[in-house]
């Protein structure tokens, strides 16, 4: 390995499932912090756009996938490289306090921002108990 | 073992060279457990041609408008600021793998460039520089007169 560790991180083995392209995937950096009636997400997705990004909820498994196409410039040599362009893949378990339905995604400036509300608790039913 | 040292180095062993090279090991390992991830922020590409120079970088979160880009001659700076995500009052943080801070590059460039024709972009989190070459600085061809 170079002296110099590479700014992303690549995955050592894609996330489950095989892809069917060589492009590099890479784990996106994510913060993720916790506010009264939310979780937020935030994951650092250079070169990614509303259009190039899947964000799948199975089950509980919340996977996000950003696509980068690779940089050519025609007629132009590769002077010096300190990071290589490949697709974004990372997924998280949810736990059951996430309110599904309402899950928000942006993207701004290569930053998904993912708000994962919390679901509102449980409401206790009272039951009755007639008298026979 | 002295011969095996010989095979490697092509010359004769040395304490000297050894324990150099020890040193040498240890920074590079210790280097790199202290800093998981790289402290260069932000990455960057150059490519090149002979006619002027594209330097692309990603710089997720970054507000174009706190992003610097200078020129001097041959030496391309950039600076600026990734805010760090405040947290109000009763908020957790879980995970914090981003970096955030202020950040300042240097790189020197094959040729002297044109200050005032450089133009820059910033989309989808990647920076898009292209530094046209200076027209004094291009090569000229010689013409050989023939001498009859």
């Amino acid at each position: 390995m170079a002296e110099k560790e590479m700014q992303k991180r690549e995955a050592s083995s894609p996330v489950e499932t095989e892809r069917t392209t060589a492009r590099k995937v890479f784990i996106p950096r994510v913060d993720i912090c916790e506010t009264k009636d939310a979780i937020v997400l935030l994951a650092d997705m250079p070169g990614v756009d509303e259009k190039s990004i899947d964000i799948t909820l199975e089950k509980s498994v919340l996977t996000l996938l950003g696509r980068v196409e690779p940089e050519t410039y025609e007629g132009y040599r590769s002077a010096y490289v300190e990071y290589e362009a490949g697709d974004y893949e990372r997924a998280f378990t949810l736990s059951d306090e996430i309110d599904r339905d309402r899950i928000e995604a942006s993207v701004k400036n290569g930053v998904l921002r993912l708000t994962l509300p919390k679901a509102e608790p449980v409401k206790l039913r009272k039951i009755n108990v007639k008298s026979a | 073992m002295v011969w095996p040292e010989l095979g490697r180095y092509g010359r004769v062993w040395s304490p000297w060279r050894e324990m150099e090279r020890l040193q040498q090991d240890m920074n590079r390992i210790l280097s790199r457990e202290s800093t998981p991830y790289s402290t260069t922020f932000p990455a960057v590409n150059i490519w090149a041609s002979d006619q002027d120079v594209i330097v692309t970088a990603e710089v997720p979160g970054v507000d174009p408008a706190n992003l610097d880009i200078t020129v001097a001659e041959n030496v391309l700076k950039l600076t600026g600021a990734r805010k760090p995500e405040e947290l109000k009052p009763g908020e957790v943080s879980h995970r914090l793998e981003r970096v955030s801070g202020e950040f300042a590059r240097t790189f020197r460039l094959p040729f002297a460039v044109d200050s005032g024709k450089v133009d820059a972009s910033c989309e989808k989190g990647i920076l898009k520089v292209r530094l046209p070459r200076a027209e004094a600085d291009k090569p000229k061809k010689i013409a050989i007169k023939s001498q009859k």
